[in-house]
């Protein structure tokens, strides 16, 4: 027995749990009396919609992040990987239009080949890393540069522009609202729903967890490591998929800078939402948060004048080490 | 030149859990002493106190008569108390010679005195009998050259008192013959030696004298010639052990086949190993170790290459390429590296329990029931289901480690090491939990560097040398001297 040098094991063991779980939605609630007391537009419910529609890409892609972060992995491709993929859609629907399809079938068929190529970049990097035995680190430092270079190459270095037509046919699935919620908004409830069942509720959740943890020991115990590992990759990709179809039609284009730095915010959303970097712990609800205070930070940064706007990424950088220094020797 | 210490009234408290309550007893110079105890009872915690890994909450060390307090290993290195770890204090990428010196580096002017190091190093090498190169790097080493080279590094210490805690857990017949003839040699040279085993046939053959601690408290001590084996177990446990072994019952005569393997090799460790074991029957493996025993079996189960065999599970051959084949056809492989490859130890009990067996959705009530049923089936302690395993102690582990690997219902299990570092009560319980799995008609494989344990288990003892089947004995021929003697090749 190793106990810990407190008043009660047990006790202390349970509020320190109670305590991490918590952590986020404290600094959240924290940080929205900040943001009423600066400025009363905080507030608002149109406020809130924009904060979470805003949160809505990098959160879809957060939540995949936190299965590969959970297994011991990293995925540093994922903002290139929206833009690749948000390229290729924008060339794949105005070619098809070109040839005179119907525009429904057009937007349809290019929602599709997000999630496609999602999951064929996620099976790749999946592939090099368990058959490849490359470092996850390296793999998605390599395809980082792939990605974004070739959407810049497509592009000519310049925009590439969705045709009009397709533009306007496409622009309600991300400006639309069901019920008041933005469309986004939905799907990003939905698939934190969907993730959290899938890392709690069955056996593939599990096994990413055991994986995380140790490795080794997953092995032994029948795991099909590499298998699982292959899927949570998978998963991410289909997540950057998602959210790259929710993010075309909001400017109805794709360049150079489209997701840049969106591999900072989700690895900093999970990272803030409690997930511990080396794998084996962590909550998907904690990602949610985090994705959510990481946008209201930068929220309170827009509507007020005390920081600014440009120092955005500096901000979350700074919250990235802060959080991972009050959790260092947690474990 | 060798050191005297007294405890007196030494208490520990971790939080409000007191491991310690006022440990009182003094070792007198030039002594080699056993220090006895279950797992829990204290004895780690109390040596790690007089190396200065640990700070007592109350009470005195006193070294040759002044009190001492050490702040940390080295202040206590520097005094002439050692400690060698149970667990290995190695940086695993830097050499042999790396790792003796570390921290103690020598120094020419501003630049380290390889040669010199090299050289000192070389010496304590063969001291402990280790025929390897100062400049290999330490990751390349076997787990008992790595134990052998913690020794070493103690004894560039100059170690005036020597603490050796579970020491030869790792090492082979020939190797521990070795240790303990340095041992001897050190005591001469006028150490003091504290030797923490649960090997009471080691303690009796190397000790002058045994301490025993139980829950946190001296409880007797006697000169080693004067208690036997039982007496000794008996003060550890605080009852009377009844026979640590169950009786033996053979298998029925028309047991059927359970496993059978011809002519497996894994390149490397094991050539055409040809065996089988029947329905309740437990089979041994000895051998020392890199005889390629465990290598062997974690071929068999897939999770290393092979290059040649057939398997046979109850008569229908199969194809085992991963662990998941081998257990859906009823093969489990329970590893000898507990920590490192059997279980999750900062996973819950509950969720290393059912790891092999969930189905895609998890049923969680299902997997409590099957928790409440394993501790009590298993008689694992523990005071919370909701705990993380590594609260639990070692052999606390090791039996959730046997509930997870039986948890699958397999018709032959392969137990690697089942009880290394666990405590007298805890090894009882297992051999008889072993021979039940053998009454429910299963097939036991027992991997084990205890000649008494294999002995006292097995019906039948397979012993491997350098990769290859030396023999298989029967129960009439199972002595110490005959597994040995095919172990080391004098056969």
């Amino acid at each position: 027995m190793q106990p810990e040098p407190v008043e009660s094991p047990t006790v202390s063991r349970k509020w320190r749990s109670v305590l991490g779980g918590l952590g986020p939605i404290l600094g959240l609630v924290a940080l929205c009396i900040v943001g009423t007391a600066l400025n009363p537009d905080f507030a608002t419910v149109d406020n809130l919609m924009n904060v979470l529609t805003r949160t809505a890409f990098i959160g879809i892609i957060a939540v995949g992040m936190t299965f590969v972060i959970m297994s011991g992995g990293i995925d540093l491709s994922v903002g290139s990987m929206a833009a690749l993929i948000a390229g290729s859609m924008i060339l794949f629907m105005n070619g098809l239009a070109g040839g005179g399809h119907a525009p429904l079938l057009v937007v349809a068929l290019g929602m599709g080949l997000a999630l496609v190529l999602g999951l064929a970049f996620g099976c790749a990097h999946g592939l090099l890393i368990t058959k490849g035995r490359v470092e996850p680190f390296i793999v998605t430092l390599g395809t980082l540069g792939i990605f974004r270079a070739f959407l810049t190459w497509f592009a000519d270095g310049g925009a590439l522009t969705l045709d009009g037509a397709l533009s306007d046919l496409y622009s309600p699935v991300y400006y639309a609202s069901l019920l008041g919620v933005p469309i986004p908004v939905w799907i990003f409830a939905a698939v934190a729903v969907i993730g959290s069942v899938l890392l709690n509720r069955t056996a593939f959740g599990r096994h990413v967890q055991a994986i995380g943890s140790n490795e080794q020991v997953a092995r032994y115990a029948a795991i099909r490591v590499d298998l699982v590992k292959i899927l949570t990759y998978m998963l991410l990709g289909l997540c950057v998929g998602i959210a790259t179809l929710l993010y075309v039609p909001r400017l109805g284009s794709a360049s150079p800078t489209t997701g840049l730095l969106w591999e900072l915010e989700a690895i900093a959303a999970v990272v803030v939402g409690g997930t511990a970097l080396k794998g084996g712990e962590g909550r998907l609800v904690g990602t949610v948060v985090g994705a959510i205070l990481l946008s209201v930070i930068s929220n309170i940064l827009n509507l007020t004048s005390i920081i600014s706007v440009y120092l955005n990424a500096a901000v979350q950088g700074g919250v990235i080490i802060v959080v991972a220094f009050m959790q260092r020797g947690r474990r | 030149m060798s050191l005297s210490i007294q405890f007196d009234q030494v208490t520990k408290d971790f939080g409000a859990v007191r491991v310690l309550h006022g440990v009182s007893f003094e070792l007198a110079p030039g002594r080699v002493y056993g220090l006895l105890g279950e797992n829990g009872a204290g004895k780690s915690t109390l040596m790690k106190i007089l190396a200065g890994y640990e700070r007592a909450s109350g009470g005195e060390v006193r070294i040759d008569g002044t009190a001492r307090r050490f702040d940390d290993s080295r202040q206590a290195e520097a005094a002439g108390v050692v400690l060698i770890h149970q667990e290995f204090n190695l940086a695993e990428h830097l050499t042999i010679a790396q790792n003796i010196f570390l921290g103690h580096e020598c120094r020419k002017g501003w630049l380290l005195d390889d040669a010199a190091m090299r050289a000192e190093a070389a010496r304590v090498l063969q001291l402990v009998g280790l025929a390897a190169d100062p400049d290999t790097p330490v990751r390349r080493l076997i787990v008992a050259e790595k134990q052998l080279v913690e020794i070493a590094k103690a004894l560039s210490r100059r170690a005036r008192l020597l603490i050796m805690d579970e020491p030869t857990a790792t090492l082979t017949p020939g190797e521990t013959q070795r240790l303990f003839a340095l041992i001897a040699r050190l005591k001469e040279e006028g150490a003091t030696i504290v030797y923490i085993s649960h090997k009471l046939d080691e303690v009796e053959r190397v000790t002058d004298e045994v301490v025993v601690m139980r829950d946190g408290r001296f409880v007797a001590r006697a000169a080693t010639a004067e208690v036997d084996r039982r007496r000794m177990a008996n003060l550890m446990v605080g009852r009377e052990l009844s026979d640590m072994f169950p009786d033996k019952e053979p298998p029925p005569a028309d047991a059927p086949c359970a496993l059978k393997v011809s002519g497996l090799s894994v390149p490397g460790w094991a050539e055409q190993l040809d065996f089988e074991v029947r329905e309740g029957e437990i089979l041994g493996f000895a051998g020392l170790v890199g005889a390629g025993r465990t290598e062997a079996f974690e071929a068999l189960i897939g999770l290393r290459p092979r290059s040649a065999g057939q398997v046979e599970l109850g008569g229908r051959p199969v194809a085992l390429r991963n662990p998941r084949q081998a257990m859906k056809h009823g093969i489990t492989y329970l590893s000898e590296d507990r920590k490192g490859k059997g279980l999750h130890v900062d996973l819950s009990l509950r969720d290393n329990l059912t790891l092999m067996v969930l189905r895609p959705w998890l049923r969680l009530d299902q997997e409590r029931d099957a928790l409440v049923h394993a501790v009590r089936e298993f008689g694992i302690r523990t005071g919370d289901l909701a705990a993380r395993a590594r609260m639990l102690s070692g052999g606390n582990q090791q039996k959730l480690a046997l509930a997870k690997f039986l948890h699958p219902d397999p018709r032959v299990v392969v137990l690697d090491e089942p009880t290394r570092g666990v405590d007298v009560g805890a090894k009882r319980d297992i051999y008889f939990l072993i021979r039940r799995l053998a009454a429910e008609g299963r097939a036991v494989i027992v991997i084990s560097s205890e000649l008494i344990e294999l002995i006292g288990l097995c019906h039948r003892v397979a012993v491997m040398r350098a990769g290859r089947l030396q023999a298989t004995l029967g129960l009439d021929h199972l002595t110490e001297e005959e597994l040995i003697a095919h172990a080391t090749g004098t056969r």
